[in-house]
This record gives structure tokens, sequence and C-alpha cells, in this order.
């Protein structure tokens, strides 16, 4: 959108970049530029309110600074190349680089069941759920009634009694309260009854109001959740602020605010609701020392490197295969065959997981039946079958992709250097492995560096056929033969245990992009070699 | 996007902070382009101004049941409730991820053994059914307590039972001996299958092969004394466990071909469908299909395979009111005053086909004899845990039971293995 701005300077002689002028833009350019920068600007005025609104000071700062100096890059004078570049690295900054700093973040914290927002969140709701109804109380039925702006419960009670009470005022006798149907006293004098759709207007004051039941505190307190009914509550669990301690009212037991992000007792019991904390490199420590992970994690990165290094070169070599198959000049229907070469691609993968795996059923599955004539192959549950067939489904997959890529490198071949060889009396292998491969190879190096980033963590093929079973007998962890370490990470950060860790899926995310990083800058390395051979 | 301003703001200053807030509102409703809700923040008339909207997420199972009864509501009320249908195997994760950040919903639909998630991270608010709860089932109001406290209102009840096909074995059934011995018979005279019951090939099935397991005495947790589950008290590893494995082994591909754990839940719903088999163990989800298939289905008790009765899971769907809903009391409202009413609970059944939790309603569903059946078998079931503990069981319960289906592995042994396993999660 916004790398059109300045169309106009494209149209420029080459002469003018030498010397770039500073005329101002053509109308159209002008008008552009003022119609998309007006745009941009009423967003981001727009997220700006919608910020400063939910009072998010950080972020709101962020993007007013962003904002100006969109503003100041394409309003100035020259500047050119920002002007290319700024959208490019805003979208780089916000879809890429905020993602990975913010994984890393949540790496260093213990975010996850339990911990899952602020100490305030968590307080305030343990004090809710501490909130118990009083044994045995009767129920009540209220209005809700205002008088000089403070909000009050009309009370009656179940023997037909009418009181009135407030937050700090406990429940006082009412002289000859207006009685409706039912009842239920709905109006007193001096006080004005809220009908309903008052009552919704200021619904977070009324389920504020708490009535004490009695000058002393120990009777409970009064509140009402619908404004029409309401019961006696005692806190089971007392807040104190000063000390930032929860007290339980019936044993004493204090529950101080510990380090890790909960309240703990002396005995070391735990609230179950607790608050996010950082928590330095402990995540990381645990990847590492967790007994339970270390036995598996060695053969479940062989494996991830063994099925993406397979895929890749299954996937490549079959689609290799079948472009210079049909990339001959004399086959006929080509364009068929191809057509139907490319339909798995079209597939997508979660789906065709689900497919393969009623496909593979040891019993009932088509393959069994159709092709092995009713024999008992267990495809899914044979630690090396399952490997096995992982790599065939991925392979069916993947191989599309490729078939495209190397159809159309194959035909941007220049034919000059191949009849050459041919008059030279190179052999067709000799062709293709001295010229066509490595010639080949160019254009496609990068993208079966892609194709193995991908395959490296690839959850929907895993995770839809075997699940990563079978499964390991040596850990008690749900680990299995075809775990690559991403569906690894899946299970040890959400499948496992109690809860959903995602501090520590994190972690491990971190550890698998910083092997894939690595894997990939040094492989383009190798690439760029490459180039340089053949140019 | 959804201005909850008018609810939000307090009573006495609330021309001041209407004014305040309906400037902002209204530069941020012009530049996205709303201009009806808009009017209504600027309205002072008290009224008009109870125009809330409540948010509330949903799967699609079980949004048929609640559209109509949305509509209804907004009539009766014009409290309006968005339906926001999410992927059931993401929303409560999402729930408790966006409750935090405010931008969660007022309610979510769902069954009841979220509920140990949610209080865990705090993302729900208690409710108190008062008098009412005396209207529900008794296991429904169960469900829906935890440590206590009560956090969700039920509308439907669910567990399995044993479908016959009544034309393969005309006579039920009380024990599961009698039920394999019927079944084979039933083999003999040209069936294919004398049992089936779907199976994930991968990760087994436990919570289908559950009733058989509390007829030999093994319960997964043991309760404390408000009756809840207790993660402390373990009973997978009790004494009868192995005798359960064993009996599962005994069962299993390399036994009886009782348990095959080829037999998905879709080839078991097509074979029974088929007439294939004379039993099939499963919920009600799957009688309507076969009966459209022509297959005469009776609902029998479940059989018992030791001296203890046979305790399916039930499972509770309820509603439940976020934790930091800016709109409790019309949430409440909605939840606890409405849709505890007969007629919605009627409706609710209509409109979803889940037996319904409200005593009254159910009796009236309960006119179907495969209702009734059903609503028999959960009346002497035992509500899922909730507990987040449970999360830490299923992976080795289920991996453990279907090696033993397969024949793998000494049965005594294997549990043994399995029990530890779980305590060691647990502990962690």
């Amino acid at each position: 959108m916004v790398d059109q701005l300045d169309t106009p300077v494209r149209s420029r002689t080459p002469a003018a970049h030498k010397k770039p002028r500073r005329s101002p833009d053509s109308t159209a350019g002008l008008l552009a530029k003022i119609l998309l920068l007006g745009l941009t600007d009423a967003f981001a005025v727009y997220v700006l309110m919608a910020l400063f609104m939910s009072e998010k000071w950080l972020i709101l700062a962020v993007a007013a600074a962003v904002t100006v100096l969109i503003n100041w890059i394409y309003l100035r004078r020259g500047g050119l190349p920002a002007k290319y570049l700024a959208p490019g690295v805003l979208f780089l900054l916000i879809f890429q680089v905020f993602v990975v700093v913010y994984s890393g973040y949540v790496a260093f914290t213990n975010y996850g069941d339990g911990h899952n927002s602020t100490k305030a969140d968590a307080i305030s709701s343990i004090s809710m759920s501490a909130q118990k109804r009083v044994p045995d109380s009767p129920a009540y039925q209220v209005s809700v009634v205002e008088k000089d702006d403070v909000l009050s419960l009309l009370v009656t009670d179940p023997d037909g009694g009418v009181r009135i009470g407030t937050t700090g005022e406990p429940l006082e006798d009412v002289e000859d309260a207006q009685m409706g149907g039912a009842g239920k006293a709905v109006g007193a004098d001096g006080y004005r009854t809220l009908n309903f759709n008052e009552l919704l207007s200021v619904q977070q004051d009324i389920t504020a109001i708490k009535v004490p039941l009695s000058e002393d505190l120990d009777d409970g307190i009064l509140q009402t959740a619908d404004g029409s009914n309401a019961y006696v509550f005692k806190p089971v669990l007392v807040y104190d602020e000063a000390a930032d301690t929860f007290t339980d009212t019936e044993t004493g037991v204090v529950y101080a605010a510990g380090g890790e992000g909960s309240y703990v007792s002396d005995n070391g019991e735990r609230l179950a609701t607790g608050w996010k904390v950082g928590v330095g490199f402990d995540n990381f420590k645990t990847a590492f020392t967790d007994p339970d992970l270390r036995g598996p994690l060695v053969s479940v990165i062989l494996w991830t490197f063994t099925f993406a290094l397979g895929s890749v070169l299954l996937c490549f070599g079959l689609g290799l295969f079948l472009a210079l198959t049909f990339n001959h000049p004399n086959l006929r229907g080509k364009k068929i065959y191809r057509t139907i070469m490319i339909l798995p691609y079209a597939f997508p993968a979660f789906l065709a997981g689900l497919v393969w795996s009623g496909m593979l059923n040891q019993e009932f599955g088509f393959i069994n039946e159709a092709l092995f004539g009713g024999a008992d192959i267990p495809w899914l549950t044979d630690p090396w079958l399952a490997k096995f067939s992982v790599l065939l489904v991925n392979t069916w997959l993947g191989f599309p992709y490729m078939f495209l890529v190397c159809t159309g490198a194959l035909q941007s071949l220049p034919e000059d250097v191949n009849e050459a060889a041919r008059m030279d009396g190179a052999s067709a292998w000799r062709i293709f492995r001295s010229i066509k491969l490595p010639l080949l190879l160019v254009s496609t190096a990068p993208l079966l560096i892609s194709t193995f980033a991908f395959n490296f963590n690839n959850f929907n093929v895993i995770f839809m056929l075997t699940g990563g079973g079978p499964r390991f007998s040596d850990t008690n962890m749900d680990i299995g033969a075809t775990d690559l370490l991403i569906t690894l990470v899946y299970k040890v950060a959400f499948g496992q245990g109690s809860g959903r860790d995602y501090g520590l899926a994190s972690a491990l995310a971190v550890i698998i992009f910083i092997i894939v990083a690595v894997i990939s800058a040094v492989s383009f390395r190798q690439t760029k070699a490459l180039e340089e051979v053949n140019s | 996007m959804k201005v909850h301003t008018t609810g939000t703001t307090a009573f006495g200053r609330r021309s001041f902070a209407l004014g305040a807030v309906s400037v902002t509102a209204a530069l941020v409703l012009s530049a996205c382009g709303g201009s009806d809700a808009a009017e209504s923040t600027d309205s002072t008339d008290l009224a008009s101004a109870g125009a809330t909207t409540l948010t509330m997420w949903v799967d699609a199972e079980r949004s048929p049941a609640l559209t109509d009864v949305t509509a209804q509501f907004k009539e009766d009320t014009g409290i309006e409730i968005k339906l926001v249908t999410k992927d059931f195997e993401q929303v409560s994760d999402d729930f408790i991820t966006q409750v935090p950040t405010g931008k969660g919903p007022d309610l979510i639909v769902g069954p009841h053994d979220w509920l140990g998630k949610f209080v865990q991270n705090g993302v729900i608010a208690p409710i108190e059914l008062g008098d009412k709860a005396a209207d529900f089932q008794e296991s429904s109001v169960a469900a829906m307590t935890y440590e206590g406290s009560t956090y969700g209102v039920p509308y439907s009840i669910e567990n399995i039972g044993l479908l016959r096909n009544a034309d393969l074995v005309p006579e039920p059934a009380t024990t599961m001996d009698e039920v394999i011995a019927n079944g084979k018979a039933a083999v003999e005279k040209g069936a294919e299958f004398p049992f089936l019951v779907g199976m994930d090939p991968k990760q087994g099935d436990p919570y289908h092969l559950y009733p058989f397991q509390t007829s030999m005495g093994v319960p997964v947790f043991g309760t404390d004394e408000t009756g809840g589950y207790d993660a402390s008290k373990l009973e997978l590893g009790n004494e009868n466990g192995a005798a359960f494995a064993a009996k599962v082994k005994e069962w299993g591909e390399g036994g009886a071909g009782i348990l095959n754990s080829n037999i998905t839940a879709d080839i078991a719903k097509e074979k029974f469908n088929a007439g294939a088999s004379p039993y099939f163990l499963t919920g009600p989800w799957n009688v309507p299909l076969a009966q459209e298939a022509g297959i005469n289905v009776v609902v029998d008790p479940l059989p018992t395979t030791g001296d203890q009765p046979a305790q399916p899971f039930i499972g509770v769907n309820g509603f439940f009111i976020s934790s930091k809903s800016q709109n409790s009391l019309a949430a409440t409202e909605f939840a606890l005053n409405y849709l505890t009413t007969e007629a919605v609970q009627d409706a609710m059944f209509e409109g979803g086909g889940r037996p319904p939790a409200l005593t009254a309603s159910f009796d009236k569903a309960a006119e179907d004899p495969i209702v009734e059946a059903f609503g028999k078998i959960g009346a002497d079931g035992v509500p899922m845990p909730a507990i987040p503990e449970m999360g830490a069981v299923w992976a080795d319960w289920g991996g453990t039971e279907l090696a033993l289906i397969k024949g793998q592995g000494d049965p005594a042994e294997s549990w043994a293995k399995m029990v530890s396993n779980v305590e060691a999660k647990i502990a962690k």
C-alpha cells in the first residue's frame, strides 16, 4: 500500500538517480500520497484513541512514536531508501521481531495454568472464590433502591420482615414498606426503586454492595448477583492488604505471597490461583535437566533431523524426477498429467493426516485390505513402520511443490548449454548431473532450505497421523517414536502433567528457533558459494 | 468492538462520566464507522441505557440449542446476547488466556470438567444457585460444584450406555460375561462382532471403559469430605487395579477379541449401524443415526464386571460467567433466572437434543425411552473429575490400556508403572 507513494519517482530517467532533483512530485503522486498518508493517520488516531481508553500507556507511546516516524519519513523531501523500506521494516517488526521477542520474554516467566494473569487479578479472584454462602442461611428477596446517589438493598426476610442496608451500614428495619406481589418489598419512603434497565446500567455497583447482616461482621455479608436475590456470604479466606497475606478464617493458616507467583503457607501449601512472575533461566534449566525429557530428547532430535532431511530429499527427488519426465518434449497430454500431479498439494495437511491414518489402519485400512490383500501390517503402531509411514505421507504431501518448482526451473534453463553438451557427446545422465542439476540447484537451494525448516517443525502431519506414537517405554512422558521436537514441545508444555506451561513451551521453542536459525544461516552461506561457482 | 461504557460508570457521577465518555467514544466510533452504538452512549435516559450486550462463547455443537433461547431473551429483557461460535478444542484455552486481558466474553458454555482449570486460573466467578439447586438433578449440581462453591448453571447431562440391537439379542443382560456370551452367540448366527466400542488407535479410550473399571472398584480419584475429588487419593493404584488390567488384556486382541484398538469410533458406528454387532458401548449422540439406519435400538444399563455398580463418567454442560465480566448482573440474570426455567430448558432440549439437567424438563424429555434409559444410567454415574490433576492421568491411562488391549506387557506390571507415572506427574 504505502510503497506506491513514490510511484512517479520510478518513471524518472536513470540520469535523475545520479543526482536527485529536489523538485515537487507530480499532482497525482501528491494526491495519492496525501490520501494514503491520511488513511494511515486516521487509522493510527483510532488505534491511539483505543489505547488511550484502555490505558495501555507503553503501547500508546510506541504507537505514537511510530506514527510520527511514518509521517516524518513520507513528508520530508529526500530520504528515498527510507520511503521504500519503511513499510517492510514495520511489518517485519510487528509480525516477526515482536513475536520472537515476546516468546523470548514468556520463556523467562512462569506463564501457564495457575499463573495466568497479574497479581491484582489473582487476589480478586481468590477473594471472589473464597466467598462461601453461610450453610443453611436463608435466601432473601431484594430490591435495589437509591437515595442521594447511594444504592441500598431493600431486603425481604423469608418470614416477611423488611429491612434495608448498604455497604458499611448493617440491615435495619423499615416501616411501612410498599409491598409488591409475592410478598416482596418493592419500595420504601424516601427511596427510589430502580427498574431492571436501571439495574443494568449500574450493575457493577450493585454487585459490589456488601451489606453486613448485623453489627457483628461474623454473621456474614449480604450480597446479590442479580439484583433480585441475595444470600449471606462469609469469606473462608481474608486478604490483608498491609501484610499481603490471605488468612484462613477457620484454621488461621496464613498464606503469604511467595516469590514464585503464588500464596504459600508456612507448611508449603499453595493457593491454586497465582500470578505471572519472571523465573529467570528456570524453564531452560528444566528443558535440559528434566530426567524424563533428557532420555527421549536425543532420539527425538535425531528423528527430527532424519525426518526433515528425509522429507526434503524424497520430495525433491520425486518432484525432480517427475518434472524431468513430464518435461520431455515428445510427451503427449502433459497438461493433464501435470494437473493430476499437483492434486495432493491442494489437500490441507491436517486433513491428509486424518485420511491417511484411516487408510493405514491395521485391520480396516484401505492399504492393508485392498493393496496387501488383508495383511495385518501395523503401519502406525510399529516404531519403524510408523516412521516409514510418516515419511511416505509427507512425501505424498510435499512432492507436488517440488514438482512445480523444478518444472519452472527446468523450463528456464538455457537450451544451448544442453545442446553444446550433447554435441560434445555427453550422455543424458552426464548432462543431468553436470549441467542441469547444478543450474537447478542455484534457484532451488533456498527453497530446499526453507522446506527443511518447514519440515523441521511439521506439526500437522505428525500430530494427525500418529500423534507422535508409538510411545517409548523408557520414559514416563507421552513421547513416542515419531515425535518431532515441535510435537514434543506441544506435549511437554500442554498435554502432560496437570497444566499448560506457556513458559516452558516458549523456552523449548526458543531452543528450536536457535537450531533452525543456525542451520539455515550455514546453509545459505553454502548456497552463496554455489552461486559464485556457477556464475 | 465492544462498548461496555454504560455499565461501568459510577452511579453518582454518571452524567459527567457519560459526557466525557461519549465525546471520546464518538470520536472512536466515527473512526470505525459505527453510529448506532454511539447513540446509546449519548443517551442520558437510563431506561434505554439498559441496552446491554452480552457476549457468549459457544462451540458449533452446543450453539443450536441456544440461538432461539437468546433471541427470546432479547425480546423479553432487551439484553442482546452475541453468540460467538468457536472451535471446541480451542474455546476453553482461549477463554483462559483472553479473560485476563479483558477481551474475553461474559459467558461461556461447556462441559463441567473445564471447571478446575478455570478456577485455578481465576477466570470464572461463583454463582449461588440458591433454592434453584433443588430443581436440578443432584448429579448435575454436584458436577458444577468445585471446592465447595457452585460455578456454573447446568443445562444438560450426558453419559454413555450400552446400545443393543434387539433384533440380534432380544433380552437385556446384567453382567459383562452375559453380554459377551450373547455377543458370541450372535456371532455364531452371522454377526461380525460380539461387542463394539470405539477406540482411538493412538490413545485407547479409558472414558468408555470406565464403567467396567468402577464396577471392579477402581475409580480414578477418591473423594474428600465435601464429596469433591481429592487429587491426593489416587485410587487407580488400589488393590483392584491389577485385576482390572488383567481383564482388559483378557478382553483384548490377544484374548477374547472383545476390545479392538483398530476399531475407531467411526468404524464402530458404521458396523453397528450395518447390523454387524449386537452391542455398542457409546453415548446418546450415536442413537439417531442407528435408528435412521433401521436398527432396533434398545439402551441397556451398563453391564457389571465386578461386585460394584458400573458407573460411567457423566458430563454436565453448563454456563459459566467470566470473573472479569463488566455485565455480571445481566449475565447472572440470563444464566440464573432465565436459563433455569422449565420452558427454556425444554427449548434447549428441543434445539440441541441433550437431556436436560432440570428435573421437570428431564421428566418431560424422558417420555422418550432412549432418553429415559440414558438418564437412569447417568443417575448412577460419577462426574468426570474437574480437578486440574485429571489432565495428568489421561495420557498414561489410555496408553497403558491400549498396550494391554494389544496384548502387550504384563497387566499387573504395566498398571503399576502407569500409576507411578501418574503419581510423578501429579507431584510435579
